[in-house]
């Protein structure tokens, strides 16, 4: 109990204290205190303009994670099973992965425009990578002794990938979702900031130029690190499948 | 009594950085249809090696195996392998487990895995995963989940040589009752010569590397065996004379 809500409370506690009292003894006009993030917190539930920009957000975020998903695992999967397979793949993924996804800003304005497929391409190509590598290297790693036992049973490919092959990557494939899911939540939110008319990344830039509205700007801030944590907290429950949780020490 | 496997010349190399190394330097060994034959050897002869290139999941650089008179180069299930270090698929419950090697209508193999798992004492864990079991347990699960596919051969490299002495006796006995029951061709590694006595029909010790068949010896007793009998004893005596004891 204490260690699992007191004390990350605490230093929450403790940083709002901090923000509050640094922004008292400055005097500053501009940065909000806590308080008036709260109050602009609650503005947005009541104008409903809140779930709207969190909706969109979320939106693009699941699109293109999930998109990924479906490229990326059978990729990683051909990848981490025939050598040809990765010799052909992996240097072009290699060289594709260092690449931010904000870099691809202009591209994907250029061959999408700015609706809701830009940023959903950006999220696609930000998640990619991660559960490809994932995959790939969760194939790579799989026990001898696991596919040498499947081999003396003598059982079909197919049941050799679904019973041995899958299973034994299953582990890896969420630690790359993770990874993913936290790469498209940062992504969206600076795709957002460039053209759209909805989403959190498009809040905080509007709030900024609608006359400086930081305690907006806070506002849009916290409650995207607060989804990413309550994103982070949904795939972890993934983790606690019995099926893989031979793979995670605790 | 007929021959199951023929084993005639089998040698095998590794390469190495300072050049190849012969672990296994020509092996003849003939193992008779139902006989259990225990190989004991100081570690890191070849041991593992042989018996991989037995049960087809190795290749012989020269010689060969047959298996009922065919020569044998693939792995098969007619002959299983329980490795030393244990292959249970960990994301599999045991009951799936013990169903993996099958092939028959679902409902028919959910039966034959629950008969093995009672056969070996795991009546009531068939829904566990490994990481939910003891070591012994998880030796149990490896054995059933071979004997469920009714494998002519089953090959075991050092099965019980990670448990305890009380937990590894008591396996040696349920293994030997289970042996009774269904008549299988065993072959079974150990380095524990007081093990070999007590199971194998015939115990065969090799030589340090390269591995050669440096002395057989035939252990001619019924079961239940009674290990503190003088005869017994005098034989361990005799093959631990042969490791310089």
């Amino acid at each position: 109990m204490l260690k699992r809500f007191l004390l990350p409370l605490a230093v929450v506690a403790m940083l709002l204290a901090v923000w509050w009292i640094a922004v008292e003894y400055t005097k500053s006009v501009i940065f909000p205190t806590p308080l008036q993030v709260v109050r602009a917190t609650i503005q947005l539930v009541q104008d409903g303009t809140l779930w709207d920009h969190i909706g969109a957000s979320l939106f693009r975020v699941a699109a293109g994670f999930l998109l990924a998903v479906v490229v990326g695992v059978p990729l990683g999967l051909l990848m981490g099973w025939v050598e040809g397979a990765f010799a052909t793949f992996n240097p072009i993924v290699q060289m594709l992965r260092p690449i931010s996804p904000i870099a691809w800003i202009p591209i994907a304005i250029l061959w999408f425009g700015v609706g809701d497929v830009s940023p959903i391409f950006l999220i696609f190509l930000a998640s990619l990578f991660p559960l490809i590598v994932q995959t790939t290297v969760g194939v790579h790693t799989i026990d001898r002794e696991y596919l040498r036992a499947a081999e003396n049973f003598g059982v079909s490919r197919y049941k050799l990938f679904r019973q041995v092959v899958i299973p034994a990557v299953l582990p890896q494939v969420i630690v790359g979702m993770r990874v993913s899911l936290g790469v498209a939540w940062l992504v969206v939110v600076a795709a957002e900031m460039i053209a759209l008319r909805s989403g959190l990344g498009y809040l905080i830039i509007d709030s900024r130029n609608a006359g400086n509205r930081y305690d907006l700007v806070v506002a849009a801030m916290v409650i995207i690190g607060l989804t990413g944590l309550l994103l982070d907290g949904f795939m972890r429950g993934l983790e606690r499948l019995k099926s893989v949780q031979w793979r995670y020490a605790r | 009594m007929r021959a199951k496997i023929v084993v005639e010349g089998v040698r095998k190399s590794y390469r190495t950085e300072n050049g190849p190394l012969e672990v296994v330097g020509g092996i003849d060994l003939s193992v008779g249809d139902g006989e259990f034959v225990a190989i004991v050897g100081p570690s890191g002869c070849g041991k593992t090696t042989l018996l991989s290139i037995m049960a087809g999941l190795d290749r012989a650089d020269q010689g060969h195996v047959t298996i009922d008179g065919k020569i044998h180069n693939g792995p098969s299930p007619k002959g299983i392998l329980i490795s030393q270090r244990g292959s249970v698929f960990p994301w599999l419950t045991v009951q799936q487990n013990l169903m993996f090697g099958l092939n028959g209508e679902h409902s028919h193999n959910q039966a034959v895995a629950d008969h093995y798992a009672a056969l070996v004492g795991l009546k009531g864990f068939e829904r566990g995963y490994a990481h939910e079991l003891s070591g012994g347990m998880l030796k149990r699960v490896e054995l059933a989940r071979a004997l469920a596919v009714k494998p002519e051969i089953l090959y075991m490299d050092e099965p019980l040589s990670a448990l305890d002495a009380l937990t590894s006796l008591r396996m040696r006995v349920e293994l030997r009752r289970i042996l009774a029951e269904e008549r299988h061709t065993c072959l079974l590694i150990t380095h524990d010569v007081e093990e070999a006595i007590h199971m194998a029909d015939r115990v065969i010790v090799l030589s340090a590397r390269p591995a050669t068949i440096q002395a057989a010896f035939d252990v001619p007793f019924t079961h239940p065996r009674d290990l503190s009998h003088p005869a017994l004893v005098t034989l361990k005596a005799s093959i631990l004379r042969e490791f310089g004891l």
